[in-house]
């Protein structure tokens, strides 16, 4: 449970928070888990004051594409690691997927797993299946796991191969006002795939996954939405045509939104030359030419914002040959410095859009109360040093697996303190 | 210069003067397989494991005789009795064979990079015999072995590679020995098997046979695989041939003296007429051979041996 009776002074460091225009030196006060305008005189004397002097403080960060692992699979995280993970990221808010085991299809295991979010030291959030077992076959109940506390619908990394499925679930999805995720995969195109098809895959024998298998499913989806008006969102985008796919669609003002990951803007297909399995996930990393693409849809707005997808592997299960290596990176404590070093000093976005991508808009997305430090919010809250260098040290991090291709780089920008409901739950070296 | 690689994973990482090396030392091995005794004590006392983990016959043997040429030990390891149904990793059946104290693994493996993966994580040598459709660098030095013996210098030779180019690593081994040799490489093939993202590579990319057969060195031609028609990526063994299948008049477009030559299994009458395969042009066979003399010097170059010390005279 988070207590909220803390009262808090955050004082003279840089508050940025995009959903209030505000950026600039200040201070961020709490009282009661919220965030309130100013504190009285005596208040302020009793209060838990943390200097911020050289950090930036914004808005606690929202990722709403994460895996958690629990239930059935806690030997690559739970959600009180995955949690602490997100703390330690600077993350306050995620949004787990429902490809647990057993998959999050039905009330009981959405309240097993909420119950053990609420005592977790990070708000986590769940979506649950679009369809039983995520087998693309019979719609699972929407409108009970909604009643339950679901924030949105996914057949997470199963997608949705039957158009006829699909539309019936965005229509019924939408009646209750519940979005749905979707992992933008046509598998008739990627059977046995392992990364991008193209002349890297060529070079080094491994089968290919085109990035058309993910735009046939993005124009679906386009599609679909503008015939339903339901609301579609588009996980970890990777592709350069998917992206000028969502740019016209939003143009055209259909309901769909789409995310993008630090790994697609941070890498390439070229870094699989040695087959380190740590680089394999899927959507796979592709071309120069995508990432920019990329970069280019989180600036002009075509993509929505930035989710990790924090996919834990156990050491033993990535270390195989790279056919036979499970899909996934952990991402939540190198998010923020990764969407730092690429997108404010290599691709000069200000450092206020950069905490607009990880805040405002992930929350917006899904219509989350999270994401600002307007009063009234949740004090949620994140403080970071946007210039320290450290190595990240996978081995010695918070969440249960270490599956990371960051593991010992060497990042610039280091979260010192993250803020739940006005309780600190992570400070750095603590 | 020495060698200094103890592994023998990939052509692509081999420089220029190393590919020399091989089969400069294979040329050695070559000319003792034709002494009335052909048995050397390179690597007696050594044990080499073949660890075929997907079906083979011709490589595998030809690994044994080298390796029983050169006096070592050879313990062959067949994938279907293997742990490996078990549930075993392939690290842990590596690490179990690395600990019978094996002295080199020589790795057939159907995963791309498996080779790769294993060397980083044993202390022995590792040889790799085919990885998926990654590499198969002990066939594309038999090949450049066969046609510098045929023909000289490949520098500036046009060599034709013909077929399933897409899921061939002999093809890409034959691709990088080649150019690094200075030959010009011409890959050809219907357009689903032979995709533009080889060109990067430093091949010509071509769909007309004609044109790609024109004026040839050499042609390679590699097996068609018979499933491959199941999922579309050509329409039938017969639209094949008839498209792409080397026949006497197509074989009348390559240089007079061109050779053909094609790592088997062969489906004759299929990518190459049967007579054709028979004829005074095809070194087929020869490749056979000379593969044995290429595989003892890769067994030796990486059990510690040195090009210079193979003694070249009878």
């Amino acid at each position: 449970m988070i207590p909220m009776s803390e009262l808090l002074w955050i004082k003279n460091g840089r508050v940025i928070d995009p959903a209030t225009k505000r950026d600039g030196r200040g201070d961020v006060f709490a009282a009661g888990g919220r965030i309130v305008k100013s504190l009285t005189p005596a208040q302020r004397k009793s209060a838990r004051v943390i200097d911020a002097a050289g950090l930036v403080v914004c808005p606690g960060l929202v990722d709403i594409h994460v895996h958690f692992r629990e239930p059935g699979q806690t030997h690559k995280e739970t959600i009180l690691t995955g949690a602490q993970a997100a703390a330690a990221g600077g993350f306050t808010t995620v949004v787990c997927m429902p490809n647990t085991s057993p998959p999050i299809d039905n009330a009981g295991t959405l309240q097993l797993v909420l119950a053990a979010a609420a005592k977790a030291p990070v708000r986590v959030l769940t979506s649950a299946c679009i369809t039983v077992g995520m087998k693309g076959e019979q719609l699972a109940p929407h409108g009970t796991l909604k009643a339950n506390g679901a924030v949105a619908l996914t057949d997470d990394g199963l997608c949705i191969q039957s158009n006829e499925l699909m539309r019936r679930a965005v229509e019924y999805a939408r009646m209750f006002d519940l979005t749905v995720l979707d992992h933008c995969q046509d598998d008739s195109l990627t059977e046995k795939a392992v990364m991008n098809e193209g002349a890297v895959s060529t070079r080094l024998g491994l089968k290919g996954w085109p990035h058309a298998a993910e735009d046939i499913i993005v124009a679906r989806n386009i599609i679909l939405s503008h015939y339903s008006g339901a609301h579609i969102h588009m996980q970890h985008i990777s592709s350069a045509m998917s992206v000028e796919l969502v740019r016209r669609a939003k143009r055209d003002g259909i309901r769909v939104t789409a995310e993008a990951t630090p790994h697609h803007i941070a890498l390439t297909d070229e870094a699989l030359a040695s087959y380190d399995t740590n680089f394999k996930m899927n959507p796979p990393l592709r071309t120069e030419a995508d990432r920019r693409a990329i970069i280019t849809g989180l600036r002009d707005g075509t993509l929505d914002c930035i989710g990790t997808d924090h996919a834990p592997h156990s050491p033993d299960e990535k270390d195989r040959e790279f056919d036979y290596a499970p899909n996934g990176i952990i991402g939540l404590e190198t998010a923020l410095p990764v969407c730092l070093d690429v997108l404010v000093r290599q691709s000069k976005f200000k450092l206020s859009h950069v905490i607009d991508l990880m805040t405002r808009r992930a929350a917006g997305v899904l219509k989350l109360p999270a994401g600002t430090l307007a009063p009234g919010a949740h004090a949620d809250v994140c403080l970071f040093d946007p210039d320290e260098k450290w190595t990240y040290d996978a081995t010695k991090g918070f969440s249960k697996s270490r599956n990371s291709p960051w593991h010992g780089q060497k990042l610039t920008g280091r979260v010192h303190a993250t803020i739940v409901g006005g309780r600190v739950v992570h400070e750095t070296g603590k | 210069m020495p060698w200094t690689r103890r592994h023998f994973l990939t052509i692509e990482e081999l420089s220029r003067a190393e590919i020399e090396q091989v089969l400069a030392t294979a040329g050695a091995f070559r000319r003792i397989l034709d002494r009335r005794v052909k048995k050397v004590p390179a690597l007696r006392g050594k044990t080499i494991v073949n660890l075929f983990l997907e079906p083979s016959t011709r490589t595998r043997i030809s690994f044994e005789m080298a390796a029983k040429l050169l006096s070592a030990e050879v313990i062959s390891f067949d994938a279907d009795k293997s742990s490996t149904t078990k549930g075993e990793t392939l690290k842990d059946t590596a690490l179990n064979i690395q600990a019978l104290h094996a002295d080199m693994i020589v790795l057939r493996h159907s995963a791309s990079g498996s080779p790769h993966y294993l060397s980083e994580r044993l202390g022995i040598p590792v040889v790799n015999a085919g990885d998926g459709a990654h590499e198969h660098p002990t066939q594309a030095m038999l090949d450049v072995f066969t046609m510098r013996e045929k023909l000289g210098p490949v520098k500036g030779r046009k060599v034709v590679i013909l077929g399933d180019i897409l899921f061939s690593r002999v093809a890409r081994s034959n691709i990088h020995a080649l150019t690094k040799l200075g030959a010009n490489v011409t890959i050809v093939g219907p357009s689903t098997l032979v995709p533009p993202w080889f060109e990067p590579l430093g091949v010509t990319v071509s769909h007309n046979l004609r044109t790609a057969l024109a004026d040839a060195d050499v042609v390679m031609l590699l097996r068609i695989q018979h499933e491959r028609q199941a999922v579309g990526l050509f329409p039938s063994l017969g639209e094949y041939t008839s498209m792409f299948g080397l026949n006497q008049t197509r074989a009348s477009w390559l240089k007079p003296d061109a050779l053909i030559m094609h790592p088997g299994p062969i489906n004759r009458g299929v990518e190459i007429d049967s007579a054709l395969a028979d004829s005074d042009r095809s070194v087929i066979l020869q490749q056979v051979t000379n593969g044995i003399a290429v595989r003892m010097a890769v067994l030796y170059l990486c059990a510690g041996g040195q090009p210079e010390h193979v003694a070249p005279v009878e």
